[in-house]
């Protein structure tokens, strides 16, 4: 019998006033009882709308079932079948335009909670120690990728199971790229990251790191040395900052050099690692995507009183729901329709303010969202130490400096048809280096993608 | 792992290292830079190249001893190994068109200054190379320095070599007796550098300076190496760490470098502790 059950069960987590304090992980995951009782909402929808809404076409209901017969091994099998990191889907996808968005039971109620099972079945494979069953025979055939983000991982893990020999290059000390350096602990532990990515290794893929694309080697040297295909994974690199006066005042960080200070270099454990981030106790977060909620809940845990400023007001915020009610709910402050327009310095060039002017919305932009409009005389400060800009990202330079004749866009991304197909012959791209800042799962679908390219390309 | 094949202590504070670390060998290139990492609980920090053999795969630094890391670095002998090793980052720096040209290094400056030199020597241009230490003992790298120029000037702050003064005076005392460059590379101390541009702004003369501001992943994505050249934000690892040095704002470059100074205190502290034992 389903569950008719209009609502989802709720995940379990951690209470925001104590996981405001720390760096574990706030959502708990469902237990074996909640799972089963939560697949039981799944009508099994022969057309399976859910399944058109996952990039990277994960069979959900198929799943889904597993998990209702107990069957959670078998369920993890499914989902890896067409998912290279399920423990990492199932916490960040945004379900709730994805997979869930078209889900039957949300038309009356919620959507079943695809992303909250996937996650289950995935701990529950790794608790039990279950693994993929590496590839023996190989065919010959040998592929490069550049950058070990979720674009590149993916890529790499199916052209693995297709029995090409990958080598995987990455430019940090970390395998993983913003899995590892962006999305905090608290989100994502690292500890399954590098779980996830382990499986990859059993698969055949070889992961060298502190290998600098553009730098310690090009793409047509990877061309020359023998590999049939490329991948360029390689992320959306440099982060944009406003231009307003201030903003190279000591305390103003990227978010990504926030993030990454926290995540990749631990520095939330300091003096005990050796990487230090300093913090004042009043924190601006310029910024309304996922990245700024990450930046703002970190900076949170550090025992700031953190304020997050929008130029635009909730409705058009990037960030997944989810994030901003957990934000909201760990005692961060929301200035909407607010944009900064100066961060002012004490006379050793510390962060002392930021000046703020408010907003309000205009006509719609090209992408149909209200252009925010500055509202006259409307300036005040607030006193801050620290301020973090997070408002997007732009395409590292460093493969376009050294590859001339791989075609890009005006404003740097890497041009590709729909599969992934660069206009250099052999080299593919996908994920943030071709689209710009988006989402893991997208740049894992990107990957999937290019791989089915490069199979297609390269008969074996 | 990155194992060290050669230790060579230049003078109390300085040391020299070759690092076995083939994929940077290479390609590097004068004006470029390592990123080290010596185990797990390790912070990232830049180095600049200071050698390279590409047949044998090593690569050349030079430190001075001056936070926790380069103090724990200094502790490591030949036949450890470092845990991260990644480059060449930067851009080389472009010697080409270059024939009458000074080269200053002040301080640890001197060991990023002396393959610049070399380069510039090598392909054919005249090298004055003006060198600054505080005193006689604190001089390094002589016999090289030597071989890497037309014209060799050792500078000391007391006068202990018998030539007292700044690498500044001795630059100004070749511009007032007529020499003409066609371009001055400063490597230093901020406070040098901007001595060196302040003083060849006026003759117009091209200045080119090395940044070495703090850095964390040297790629392009975290912008913490920020700096205003000519009114615009540059990133020194990927669009440095060559500037022209005209255009450079040393006031901010320095306010910034202060950022971390009470935390590197504390990190010292951790390390002093270690040292004689007591728990952290």
């Amino acid at each position: 019998m389903a569950n008719m059950n209009l609502k989802k069960n709720p995940m379990p987590e951690q209470d925001p006033l104590v996981r405001a304090g720390n760096f574990k992980e706030v959502a708990l995951g469902y237990t074996a009882e909640i799972a089963m009782d939560e697949a039981q909402r799944c009508l099994h929808c022969k057309n399976a709308p859910c399944v058109t809404g996952c990039p990277v076409n994960v069979p959900i209901p198929d799943f889904i079932d597993r998990i209702k017969e107990g069957d959670f091994e078998g369920a993890y099998q499914v989902i890896r079948s067409q998912n290279a990191l399920p423990a990492i889907c199932g916490r960040v996808c945004p379900q709730e335009s994805q997979c869930e968005s078209k889900c039957v039971r949300g038309i009356k109620g919620e959507p079943v909670g695809i992303g909250r099972l996937e996650r289950f079945a995935a701990d529950t494979a790794m608790k039990n120690g279950i693994t993929v069953t590496a590839k023996e025979n190989t065919n010959g055939k040998k592929a490069a990728v550049i950058g070990s983000g979720p674009a590149g991982l993916t890529c790499a893990g199916e052209l693995a199971k297709a029995g090409w020999q990958v080598t995987v290059y990455e430019a940090l000390h970390t395998a993983g790229g913003v899995l590892m350096y962006g999305i905090p602990e608290f989100r994502l532990p690292k500890a399954l990251v590098e779980r996830e990515i382990s499986t990859l290794k059993e698969l055949g893929v070889q992961i060298i790191t502190n290998a600098v694309a553009g730098k310690a080697f090009t793409v047509d040297e990877l061309l020359e040395e023998g590999n049939d295909a490329v991948f360029i994974g390689s992320g959306a690199g440099l982060p944009n900052f406003q231009k307003i006066p201030g903003e190279s005042l000591c305390g103003v960080y990227s978010a990504n050099e926030f993030l990454t200070r926290l995540n990749l270099m631990k520095a939330y454990t300091f003096p005990e690692h050796d990487t230090p981030v300093k913090i004042g106790s009043h924190v601006a977060v310029v910024g309304g995507g996922n990245v700024a909620m990450d930046a703002a809940r970190c900076a949170k845990r550090l025992g700031a009183d953190v304020t997050i400023l929008y130029r635009r007001s909730e409705a058009e915020m990037p960030a997944r729901a989810e994030e901003i009610h957990h934000a909201k709910e760990e005692g961060i402050h929301f200035h909407m329709l607010t944009a900064p327009v100066s961060i002012e310095g004490d006379e050793n060039g510390f962060v002392k303010a930021i000046r703020c002017i408010e907003m309000q919305l205009g006509e719609p932009d090209e992408r149909g969202r209200r252009r925010p409009v500055p509202i006259e005389g409307s300036e005040y400060e607030l006193p801050m130490e620290t301020v973090i800009i997070a408002i997007g990202n732009s395409p590292n330079p460093l493969i376009k400096k050294t590859t001339p004749d791989l075609p890009t866009e005006r404003w740097g991304g890497i041009q590709t048809d729909e599969f992934g197909r660069t206009g250099k012959k052999n080299v593919y791209a996908g994920g943030d280096a071709v689209t710009g800042a988006a989402t893991v799962i997208l740049a894992m679908g990107a990957g999937k993608k290019a791989a089915a390219a490069i199979l297609e390309d390269h008969p074996a | 792992m990155f194992p060290i094949v050669k230790k060579r202590v230049l003078n109390e504070t300085v040391t020299l290292m070759e690092v076995h670390a083939p994929l940077v060998a290479r390609k590097a290139m004068p004006g470029q830079f390592i990123i080290f990492r010596i185990d797990e609980e390790g912070e990232r920090v830049p180095l600049t190249i200071a050698g390279y053999d590409r047949e044998k795969g090593n690569v050349t630094i030079i430190f001075q001893k001056v936070g926790y890391t380069t103090e724990k670095l200094d502790s490591l002998n030949e036949g450890d190994s470092l845990l991260d090793f990644v480059g060449p980052l930067g851009e080389p720096t472009k010697t080409e068109g270059i024939q009458r040209c000074a080269v200053i290094g002040g301080g640890l400056g001197v060991a990023i200054a002396y393959p610049q030199a070399k380069a510039l020597h090598d392909a054919g241009a005249e090298v004055d190379l003006i060198v600054g230490f505080r005193n006689e003992h604190l001089i390094i790298l002589k016999d090289e320095l030597q071989a890497a120029c037309t014209n060799l000037i050792i500078m000391t702050d007391d006068g202990s070599n018998g030539n007292k003064g700044f690498v500044t005076q001795a630059l100004q005392e070749q511009l007032e007796s007529g020499k003409k460059y066609d371009t001055v590379i400063a490597i230093g101390p901020l406070p040098m550098m901007k001595a060196v541009c302040d003083m060849t702004r006026e003759p117009k003369i091209r200045t080119i300076v090395s940044m070495n501001p703090i850095m964390i992943d040297g790629t392009g994505m975290c912008g913490g190496c920020r700096l205003t050249v000519g009114g615009e934000t540059k990133f020194a690892c990927v669009d440095g760490p060559d500037f022209d040095g005209h255009l450079v704002n040393f006031e901010e470059a320095m306010a910034r470098g202060r950022m971390f100074r009470p935390e590197e205190a504390q990190a010292r502290e951790k390390h002093i502790c270690r040292l004689t034992g007591e728990a952290r």
